[in-house]
């Protein structure tokens, strides 16, 4: 097979020192490992800038990387919607209003917050819902990443499959959280730098940020959109059809700025996780805005190369395609490990595949790391077997669950693998119904946080109602050319979507408001059942301000926030 | 507990030395740097892997100096 790369010594003995430094970790932190709280809450210790690192490494799995590759040659610079407008306000928003509640209500988990906060049943909707998806996810990314390896590298399925998952396992069966987080700022750096060499050489080749703008502007214009439609990002949202998203400005606003994004960064527990494990109040509250710095940069290690790439495809001399060697057809998911292919020699290209392989690694350690808590503490510990009277064998005893549970945790992503290979329609069809809880969610969760009406009653039906909302949605719209009912339209077409992106907006701003409506008319009519004594730390109105602003101004999470909000503006205005 | 910085620190180092090394000992293999149109890609990352990793490490030196 062409496609096929020459790997020499130096490309396996990288990868090989890549994975024995992980396990090492995992090794050395195993001493620390004494109770639950050490093993799936890392004792609450870490500093500010390893749980930020930590925080934006879990969310550049392999599934974003490839992803958002594929996405700069398909969407050019638009792609970048997804961190300045899609991330940024969202985290700033996290870090600022949300931590203090999330961590000082000392709750383990988000779902055990939805439990102090309102009550059993929206604690167990959320728990049972989450533990599902995060498999999912986790097996979907591992069953993209092998095949990947298999179709480009000729790996073995099963091989690359397996051991990627036993290294994984390895590492944090080993040292739970505190493991998954260390290895998440080895693994942020080995991505950055191992990817770093494509950024230089592509835009080496193409003569930097002007020949890239000079390159594309007649293969935009083909497309039927403006020369300069790829390499800027507001400037054609007037109107859905004369940009390549497809999207007017206020369904970016709205569904990216507003629904998705904070749906995704301020309730999934995935992340928020790694911000509750920092070492005080003040840290928990930098996670976020430290984890936003890189974030806001990392457009520029995946989405330009990935422009590059259509340039290249364009060029039949450059020898360069994402043609899926077993379909026929273009398949933007290789974009970037067709470029490591196309710009890198041996040496570097193992640093590249390691690269990919600690995205990987670092997304799917986040999903059971973050499955075995949730599974401990909201499913065992709530319904199967209660803490005791003897808090100490009960910490010993929740730490060998919670090691169990990463077992299980790593197998049924395995199994999720297999049957993504097997019933591929099915999988998708599945993540995004469950893509489709964090919406309502927010909505619910940022209505409990500042309004302290808020009922559990009113959460549990609003979250329903959100969720139904959205699947409702969901089976009456579609988006153009759709061949397959995975997409929507499952129960008949009455609007037609130019995108999948703006169907999946408009999906999420549905579920949002619903639920934010029911939730609110529901308050009035039932009973709060939590005093205010119940609620102090947990709602913003009941929660006596802790002067977040002392020390020094340059030492303040307030600081970092403004220093955050500058950038992404000064950004999002250079490349309007 | 352990120090992030070290492990990263260490790593960085074997992976910069050993490019740094393959780097100049396939210096003349015209053929290997085609693809990166000539440019020594791996003495290059070599370089600053080893320099990135470094840092690394004497910040936990001086970390450890400041306590």
């Amino acid at each position: 097979m062409e496609q096929t790369f020459d790997l020499q010594w130096i490309d396996y003995a990288i990868m090989l020192i890549y994975f024995v430094f992980v396990l090492g970790i995992g090794w050395v932190l195993k001493r620390f490992m004494k109770d639950a709280n050490a093993f799936l809450e890392a004792g609450r210790s870490m500093p500010a800038w390893v749980a930020g690192l930590a925080f934006i490494s879990t969310n550049l799995g392999a599934l974003e990387v490839m992803g958002m590759t594929g996405s700069g040659a398909k969407y050019g610079m638009m792609t970048t919607h997804f961190y300045w407008i899609g991330a940024i306000p969202a985290m700033i928003f996290l870090a600022i209003f949300m931590m203090p509640f999330y961590y000082g209500s000392k709750a383990r988990s988000v779902p055990e917050y939805l439990k102090l906060r309102f009550d059993e049943k929206t604690r167990g909707l959320n728990a049972i819902l989450f533990a599902a998806m995060t498999i999912l996810a986790s097996g979907i990314s591992m069953y993209a990443l092998a095949i990947l390896m298999e179709k480009v590298l000729g790996w073995d399925f099963n091989v690359s499959l397996i051991l990627s998952a036993a290294i994984v396992l390895g590492y944090t069966y080993l040292g739970g959280l505190s493991s998954a987080i260390y290895n998440e700022v080895l693994q942020f750096f080995i991505i950055v730098i191992g990817l770093f060499p494509i950024v230089c050489l592509s835009l080496y080749e193409v003569g930097g940020w002007p020949g890239l703008k000079e390159g594309l502007a007649p293969i935009v214009a083909s497309k039927g959109f403006a020369p300069d439609a790829f390499t800027t990002t507001w400037k054609y949202t007037g109107a859905a059809t004369s940009n390549p998203m497809g999207v007017e400005w206020y369904g970016i606003f709205a569904g990216l700025g507003f629904v998705l994004s904070f749906g995704y960064w301020c309730t999934n527990f995935l992340i928020v996780q790694r911000a509750m494990a920092a070492e005080s109040p003040v840290a928990a509250r930098k996670t976020p805005l430290i984890g936003a710095l890189p974030k806001m940069l990392i457009p520029f290690l995946i989405i330009v190369p990935g422009m590059v790439a259509l340039v290249l495809m364009n060029n039949p001399t450059s020898g360069f395609s994402i043609t899926d060697p077993i379909t026929g057809q273009p398949n933007y998911d290789l974009t970037i490990i067709m470029l490591l292919k196309h710009y890198l020699p041996s040496g570097v290209l193992g640093l590249g595949l390691t690269a990919l392989l600690a995205s990987f690694m670092s997304g799917m350690a986040g999903n059971v790391s973050a499955f075995n808590t949730v599974w401990t503490y909201d499913i065992y510990q709530s319904y199967i077997r209660p803490a005791t009277n003897d808090a100490e064998a009960d910490s010993k005893h929740y730490l060998k669950v919670g090691r169990l549970a990463t077992i299980l945790g790593v197998v049924v992503s395995i199994a999720a693998a297999y049957l993504a290979g097997l019933f591929g329609n099915i999988m998708d069809f599945l993540q995004t119904i469950f893509s489709m809880i964090n919406a309502p969610l927010f909505a619910v969760i940022a209505l409990g946080m500042f309004w302290k009406r808020t009922t559990g009653h009113a959460a549990f039906v609003g979250l329903l109602a959100g969720f139904a909302i959205a699947l409702l949605h969901h089976g009456l719209t579609a988006p153009m050319g759709a061949s397959t009912l995975v997409k929507g339209g499952w129960i008949s077409v009455v609007h037609v979507y130019p995108v999948e992106m703006a169907q999946n907006f408009w999906t999420a701003i549905f579920a949002c408001f619903t639920s934010a409506s029911i939730t609110i008319g529901l308050s009035f009519v039932t009973k709060q059942k939590k005093t205010d004594e119940e609620l102090a730390g947990l709602v913003y109105s009941l929660t006596p301000r802790v002067n977040m602003n002392e020390g020094k101004w340059t030492s303040r999470p307030s600081t970092l926030a403004w220093i955050v909000a500058t950038i992404a503006i000064v950004l999002t205005i250079l490349f309007w | 507990m352990l120090d992030i910085r070290i492990p990263v620190g260490l790593l960085f180092v074997i992976f910069g030395v050993l490019l740094l090394v393959f780097g100049i000992a396939t210096s003349s293999y015209s053929d290997m740097y085609a693809k990166s149109m000539q440019i020594n890609v791996n003495l290059w990352s070599g370089i600053f892997m080893t320099i990135f990793g470094a840092f690394m490490l004497g910040w936990v030196k001086l970390a450890k100096k400041e306590e």
